[in-house]
């Protein structure tokens, strides 16, 4: 897919330049608290009005989206819509013209369809932040993993990154891989074979699958969790009563890892199914600081697509 | 009707082996005669002076909605799409509402393209009754009432006991066995071709071997049935070379490609642009060229277009949403010299076949040909004329076109069909 750089939006990280990526990281920093500092509301955004149409379940994404806005001083309002306003007759074209109609200037979309925010793109003109497009990608959930990566160390490139679970199915996994890869991370991508497409070596360089879960972890200095996420399988791709034990994260594992390795999972995490309770609430878990990071990172991201950002 | 002589255009008759400039005199529906300096008196003159003047071609696949579906296309407007591509004869599939089962839905469709159709419509009938893959539906009846083939396209039967009956049925009453090969377990859910780009995309994968477990089954039950046996829109490169084997065994095993399979793999797509999604799906790099190989040997018999029609609120969804196919009958012959005769992998006279003698031998009609005493029906085409195609201009209701806006190098100029100009470019 080539780079589309005049887009509006934020639709994946695919379509973005390493450049790109790197002013959003960047400008994310400027928004993430300092300790000694209370939060201070900014008004970058003042008077510019943020619509959050979630078609899918999302407590912390919408939420997240909604507090950064309103850090930025926008004004936001939030949907959440059953993709069944095509039960009642409308169309999800229809319901998008109807919103931009009334003139947002952004519309922040989480739907359950691959490509959706895309294929409404083409019809509207208001830009639209991809908050998660069924199992493509989840581009703001890659930029502040990468923040949270990169507030332990100077750079991505040549870190060992270890994904783990239902790749197949996981916005969150192909929204990292093209991200990491960007960079020049070593990224190793870990399932059972029914969820780990052979294809995956080929989407972006430095890619690597293997099945063994032990292997994958070896020497990582990032491990990822994913969500099981049944409710994308239509069928049984793995025996769900042996997937803990084959492919849950528990502390026996963070041996072969790095000494100074971190957890990370984009949640909600399914304690006892990809991960252990004592691996969650570990000193190496960095899942709370992911969804902190979530804040900067999306002010970052709505600074870029409303007021220009810092993009060069 | 008035004679009507088409003088001096290059006629390309595979049948008969011509190929030369000729004029060609038709009278009464029918082909008086091919050859030098004919010049009957009174009779229209159409000057093809350039121009390739061929058989009418057949389209052995395509869906005319009615009846039941009449938002989408009807048989009036489809057979004025088939016209506007050059085709004079059409095969529209049984999957309309109701499933075209029985004689008098048979009846029904031949009775209304006889009011309402620009070209000749031959239906195929369906193999189980609602093409619900169960029981045999009136296979009988349906080759009294005109059916030409039989065939569960986009519905197949997935019992192999079920099929092997209705490869013997189809054996008894002299009618071809059409499978729409897809085993609807290896495919569920899926939208587009299994590989990188839906891997890339997060789509869900409709693998090659959904196909081609289908085609390996049906051979072996060709084989033992002794059925004349066609592969619809082969897309996959397994499926060819099985085919090219049933061939070589001397099974009456025959396949069709579809123009947009020879020239378009999932790598064409526009992402999640739904006039790209259709069954089978657009496959790999590597199953196209087998796709056209197919056609260069001979495994491959004939071009049908699968022309599917869908209304724009069907097609203008989620990709996962909207429904499969797309439009093929305006653009099939401007695809197919693009991809096959322009490369120069093939001649125009095996183009030709491959849209007159190649699907007239498999359904066993009187077709095909252009020759004294054939019926009259001919396409005029051009193999240089530069157009652009505005599906906004279809003669089609629909406007699901993965070729809008194309500019190509030839296409149809007129058609003739039992010795009317139903239309010119």
């Amino acid at each position: 897919m080539l780079p589309d750089v005049r887009e509006k939006g934020l639709l994946g990280i695919d379509r973005l330049t390493r450049e790109q990526v790197q002013a959003i990281l960047d400008r994310a920093r400027d928004f993430q608290p300092r300790a000694e500092h209370s939060f201070k509301k900014l008004d970058l955004l003042r008077g510019r009005m943020v619509v959050n149409l979630f078609f899918e379940a999302s407590t912390r994404t919408r939420t997240s989206f909604e507090i950064a806005a309103k850090r930025l001083g926008a004004d936001t309002i939030s949907i959440t819509a059953q993709a069944s306003s095509v039960s009642k007759g409308e169309s999800l074209v229809d319901t998008l013209n109807t919103l931009a109609a009334m003139r947002p200037d952004a519309i922040v979309m989480r739907h359950s369809a691959s490509g959706a925010p895309h294929f409404l793109q083409r019809y509207l003109e208001t830009p639209i932040i991809n908050a998660g497009d069924g199992t493509h990608e989840h581009p703001t959930q890659a930029l502040l993993d990468a923040r949270t990566i990169l507030d332990r160390g100077a750079s991505l490139e040549g870190l060992r990154v270890a994904i783990i679970g239902d790749i197949a199915h996981s916005r969150v996994a192909r929204s990292n891989v093209y991200l990491l890869s960007k960079f020049g991370a070593d990224i190793v991508l870990c399932g059972p074979a029914s969820l780990l497409p052979e294809e995956l070596t080929q989407i972006a360089p430095g890619v690597t699958l293997t099945t063994d879960m032990n292997e994958a972890i070896r020497d990582a200095d990032v491990i990822m969790m994913l969500r099981v996420q049944l409710e994308r399988q239509h069928e049984a791709t793995f025996p769900a009563s042996e997937y803990f034990q084959f492919y849950g994260l528990r502390l026996e594992h963070l041996r072969l890892a790095r000494p100074d390795a971190i957890v990370m999972h984009p949640g909600p995490i399914n304690r006892g199914r990809e991960i252990s309770s004592e691996v969650a609430d570990s000193q190496r878990s960095v899942i709370l600081t992911q969804v902190e990071n979530g804040i900067a990172v999306r002010m970052a991201v709505l600074d870029r697509v409303l007021c220009g950002g810092t993009d060069h | 009707m008035a004679a009507l002589i088409i003088k001096n255009g290059r006629v390309i008759d595979p049948a008969s082996g011509h190929d030369g400039i000729a004029d060609v005199w038709i009278e009464g529906g029918v082909v008086q005669g091919v050859g030098a300096d004919l010049s009957p008196s009174g009779a229209e003159e159409f000057d093809a002076t350039g121009l390739i003047v061929a058989p009418g071609f057949i389209d052995m696949h395509v869906h005319l909605r009615e009846p039941g579906f009449e938002h989408a296309e009807t048989i009036e407007t489809g057979s004025r799409t088939a016209a506007a591509g050059g085709f004079t004869s059409i095969c529209p599939m049984p999957n309309t509402s109701p499933v075209n089962d029985n004689a008098t839905v048979t009846s029904y469709i031949i009775e209304k393209a006889k009011l309402h159709a620009a070209v000749n419509v031959w239906p195929i009938g369906a193999i189980t009754k609602g093409s619900a893959g169960e029981e045999l539906a009136a296979i009988g009846s349906m080759r009294q009432a005109g059916a030409v083939a039989i065939s569960d396209d986009g519905r197949p039967v997935m019992n192999a006991r079920v099929m092997r009956r209705a490869m013997e049925c189809g054996r008894s009453f002299g009618m071809p066995v059409i499978d729409h090969c897809e085993d609807l377990d290896l495919s569920a859910g899926g939208d587009m071709h299994e590989g990188l780009e839906s891997v890339r995309q997060g789509l869900r994968g409709i693998p090659g071997c959904s196909e081609d477990v289908m085609v390996a089954r049906d051979i072996l039950l060709a084989q033992v049935t002794g059925a004349r046996y066609h592969v619809a829109h082969i897309s996959s490169r397994h499926s060819v070379a099985m085919v090219a084997f049933a061939k070589a065994r001397g099974l009456a095993v025959t396949a069709e490609a579809t123009p947009h399979h020879l020239a378009l793999s999932d790598r064409d797509m526009a992402p999640y642009d739904s006039n790209y999604k259709m069954k089978p799906p657009l496959r790999s790099d590597c199953d196209v060229e087998a796709v056209k190989g197919g056609v260069v040997s001979g495994a491959i018999d004939a071009i049908a277009t699968d022309h599917a029609p869908h209304a724009g609120s069907e097609k203008m969804q989620e990709f996962e949403r909207c429904p499969f196919g797309v439009l093929g009958l305006e653009t099939a012959l401007a695809v197919a010299l693009e991809n096959l005769v322009h490369p120069g992998k093939i001649g125009l006279r095996r183009l030709v076949e491959l849209f007159t003698t190649g699907p007239a031998r498999i359904l066993g009609i009187n077709r095909g040909r252009l020759a004294q005493g054939a019926p009259a029906d001919v396409t005029i085409f051009s193999t240089n004329r530069e157009w652009t195609y505005d599906v906004n201009k279809s003669f089609s209701k629909s406007r699901n076109s993965p070729f809008d806006g194309r500019t190509f190098r030839g296409g149809p100029v007129a058609t003739v069909v039992r010795g009317a100009v139903v239309w010119r470019a």
